[in-house]
């Protein structure tokens, strides 16, 4: 009933909307998103830049809210109205929208050659012959640290996992800052800012993840169950009551200046830099001095083509310029902490964005290992990852014990090619 | 009654106009009914016969029974949300329901002041939207900001206060306990209708055989009141288990930490619906929904049949 309600609407809205640009003398390209953030950054930079260099196209930027983007753009490209081009969320929901036909084939693009695989790899089908999304932006994780706290009890940025506990003993010892803002209530706090930032330096970033999918590799084995092990002893490190803290209590205790280390993605660069602390920041430490650093770069947001667009050959020219180093830099500087993917190296003017941009050159990157294919079946990896990241803190369950639970899990239901 | 004569009742039906009104005045209700309510119970019972095989839909049988049922994730799964789902149901049988009793037979002793200001403070919990009140009770509970642990600590009990909500422990019974502050409004409005029930003649005359006080809420009041318990014990059966949003504003989709508050109503949401990564899955979330409909059906038919029409009744 609901449905085809919604697809009667946004039907007529289409039809409307389809006599309006008839009696425009430009095409106008209508893009979809879920970053209603970033509307004013579209309006006032991004899309004047592209204009003022392509006459005769004009581009309206119109976002959804973020929760209700995925059921509302498959609603509407059933219905036929959805907008000539599509922010696309990374893997299987993306890859769903491409294998029923809704997105067009875009390995062709001319830019693409600009993109890495890795960069790709998030709109790529699993043989790796079809790219249907143009990579926009990643996020990097690592931990931000508020330099006055590092000052006051004489800390030193740590470089490997020793010293970064020296650090955490001292700041403790010192009792004025709360050692480190993270709380365990909301989970993905423990899966995404500990497990996958730590991890990657145990299970060797793409090496390890890539093993994990071919089933060479197994959730127990000690790269895997080591992460774990560091998580555990960050319990002691981690404020009053961290069980029940959740994510904006997390980042209010860091940004009113009350914890010293913060594990972080690259997305709270903004929110942070409005607090005004000096703020640093440092990547997943290693575990010997001179080890190869592996940081999680997370494929977060791509463009791809609406196949029933009106537009095809402009929206393509669009997506050319958003392949380009051009819409690369405005891009990045205006929302800092959403890094272009791009190969072409972009000049950002955000210190802190700048910190984490540069791991890039000394450390390997990697995506989220739970994203890629092996979240696809039930239990789903992903949010049993939340569950046990959570328990191994919480002193619920051990290293080990949260291992096994996700291996069986996965086992029940993924079956590599051998 | 008088026996009428057989031509006599016809030539009364006959005079009687068809009375079409009835039918135009239930016609609304029923149909908005229909269509929001029992079509999509219906439909929800079909499609859990159903699910997706080598990418078509198909007819399956009890397979996705089976599935729930017999494939230990599921089933341990499902356990859990039932088990979890029981403890939220007897702490508001054990805490909700006496204290509603006892706040209504305190609100309906004569001569109580400020009795119009309490009941309304008790009851207003339960005009709030289950949003405000998980958020309200997150914040007071928050080891943080929290005011909890500050008036823990006025007293000197500090030591007391743990991150409740955060513990698979405690997770549970603290959530219930929010949710019986919200409804405690319920049974006590309930039971207060029932007290004032009573005729004043039979509160008399059990005061002129010597029984007052305590003896005469055991003796004369509760067992007069008692439909009204049987009514709210299942208003809060079904209540619970189709509990949900409580839950998922205070402890989220996942229902945490490890699963400890997770519920039928939580876990039908995650299957459904899908969570973060995990995607939709109408089939299985039917399933679900076929089974909560049965449990509270069950539940209900226990009561009809097996205690209501054992309550005496007492007629003034």
């Amino acid at each position: 009933m609901y449905r085809t309600t919604l697809q009667g609407v946004l039907l007529a809205s289409s039809i409307l909307a389809g006599v309006g640009s008839a009696m425009a003398a430009d095409v106008t390209l209508n893009i979809e998103s879920w970053r209603n953030d970033d509307l004013q950054i579209w309006q006032e930079q991004i899309i004047p830049a592209f204009e003022a260099k392509h006459p005769g196209i004009k581009v309206t930027f119109s976002p959804s809210a973020p929760t209700e983007y995925n059921a509302a753009l498959n609603a509407k490209l059933d219905a036929g109205s959805a907008g000539d081009l599509v922010a696309c969320r990374p893997f299987d929901t993306s890859l769903q929208l491409f294998e029923k036909g809704k997105l067009e084939d875009l390995t062709g693009l001319e830019g693409m050659k600009n993109f890495s695989e890795v960069a790709k790899s998030a709109w790529t089908t699993d043989d790796g012959a079809k790219t249907f999304c143009v990579p926009m932006a990643s996020v990097i994780h690592g931990f931000i640290y508020n330099k006055e706290a590092f000052e006051k009890v004489g800390a030193e940025v740590p470089k490997t996992v020793d010293q970064f506990f020296a650090v955490l003993d001292k700041l403790k010892e010192d009792g004025t800052y709360i050692p480190m803002a993270m709380g365990t209530k909301d989970m993905w706090e423990a899966a995404t800012m500990g497990y996958q930032n730590i991890g990657p330096t145990y299970w060797k970033g793409e090496e390890g993840r890539k093993a994990l999918i071919a089933g060479t590799e197994k959730l127990t084995d000690e790269p895997w169950v080591e992460p774990y092990r560091v998580l555990a002893k960050w319990k002691p490190y981690l404020g009053d009551g961290f069980e029940a803290q959740t994510y904006p209590d997390s980042q209010n205790l860091f940004t009113l200046g009350r914890a010293a280390i913060y594990p972080a993605g690259s997305w709270e660069i903004a929110l942070f830099n409005t607090a005004g602390l000096k703020l640093g920041a440092f990547p997943p430490p290693v575990v010997k001095d001179g080890d190869t650093c592996y940081i999680s770069d997370h494929n977060d947001i791509a463009m791809g083509l609406n196949a029933a667009s009106a537009h095809k050959e402009e929206a393509k020219v669009f997506l050319e310029w958003v392949a380009s180093p051009e819409f690369a830099s405005i891009y990045a500087n205006a929302l800092p902490g959403f890094f272009s993917l791009n190969s072409t190296a972009v000049d950002m003017s955000d210190p802190l964005a700048k910190e984490f941009v540069s791991w890039r050159e000394t450390c390997k990157p990697t995506i989220r290992s739970t994203y890629q294919i092996l979240s696809r079946g039930t239990p789903n990896l992903e949010n049993e990852t939340w569950t046990e990241s959570a328990n191994v803190i919480n002193g619920t369950d051990t290293p080990e014990a949260a291992a096994k639970k996700l291996q069986d899990g996965l086992d029940s239901w993924y079956k590599p090619a051998k | 009654m008088t026996d009428l004569a057989p031509e006599q009742g016809e030539q009364a039906s006959r005079r009687r106009p068809r009375r079409w009104h009835i039918l135009v005045f239930l016609a609304p209700a029923v149909v908005i009914y229909t269509a929001v309510m029992i079509l999509p119970l219906f439909e929800t019972l079909r499609q859990s016969l159903f699910n997706v095989v080598d990418g078509e839909r198909a007819f399956v049988g009890f397979a996705n029974f089976a599935t729930l049922f017999g494939d230990p994730r599921w089933a341990s799964d499902f356990w859990n949300a039932l088990g979890n789902n029981f403890v939220f149901f007897l702490i508001h049988m054990a805490v909700q329901n006496p204290i509603g009793i006892a706040l209504a037979a305190l609100l309906s002793l004569p001569g109580l002041r400020f009795a119009a200001f309490y009941r309304t403070a008790f009851f207003l919990p339960t005009l709030l939207s289950f949003v405000i009140v998980g958020f309200i009770w997150k914040l007071i509970l928050s080891p943080i900001w929290g005011v909890a642990p500050w008036l823990l600590d006025l007293v000197g009990m500090k030591s007391l206060f743990a991150p409740w909500l955060g513990k698979p422990g405690s997770a549970l019974i603290a959530v219930s306990l929010v949710s019986v502050w919200q409804f405690i409004g319920i049974p006590m409005m309930l039971i207060y209708a029932a007290l004032l029930n009573i005729p004043e003649e039979v509160i008399e005359a059990a005061e002129i055989d010597g029984i007052t006080g305590w003896g005469q809420f055991f003796k004369i009041k509760l067992p007069l009141v008692l439909p009204a318990i049987g009514i709210i014990s299942i208003l809060t059966f079904v209540g619970n288990f189709n509990a949900f949003d409580l839950v998922y504003t205070m402890q989220g989709a996942l229902a945490g930490p490890d699963r400890a508050t997770d519920i039928l109503g939580t876990f039908l949401y995650r299957t459904f619906f899908g969570f973060q990564l995990q995607l939709g899955d109408p089939s299985m979330g039917a399933t679900i929904a076929t089974i909560m409909f049965l449990i509270i059906l069950i539940g209900v038919c226990i009561y009809l049949f097996g205690i209501q029409r054992r309550i005496r009744r007492y007629q003034f």
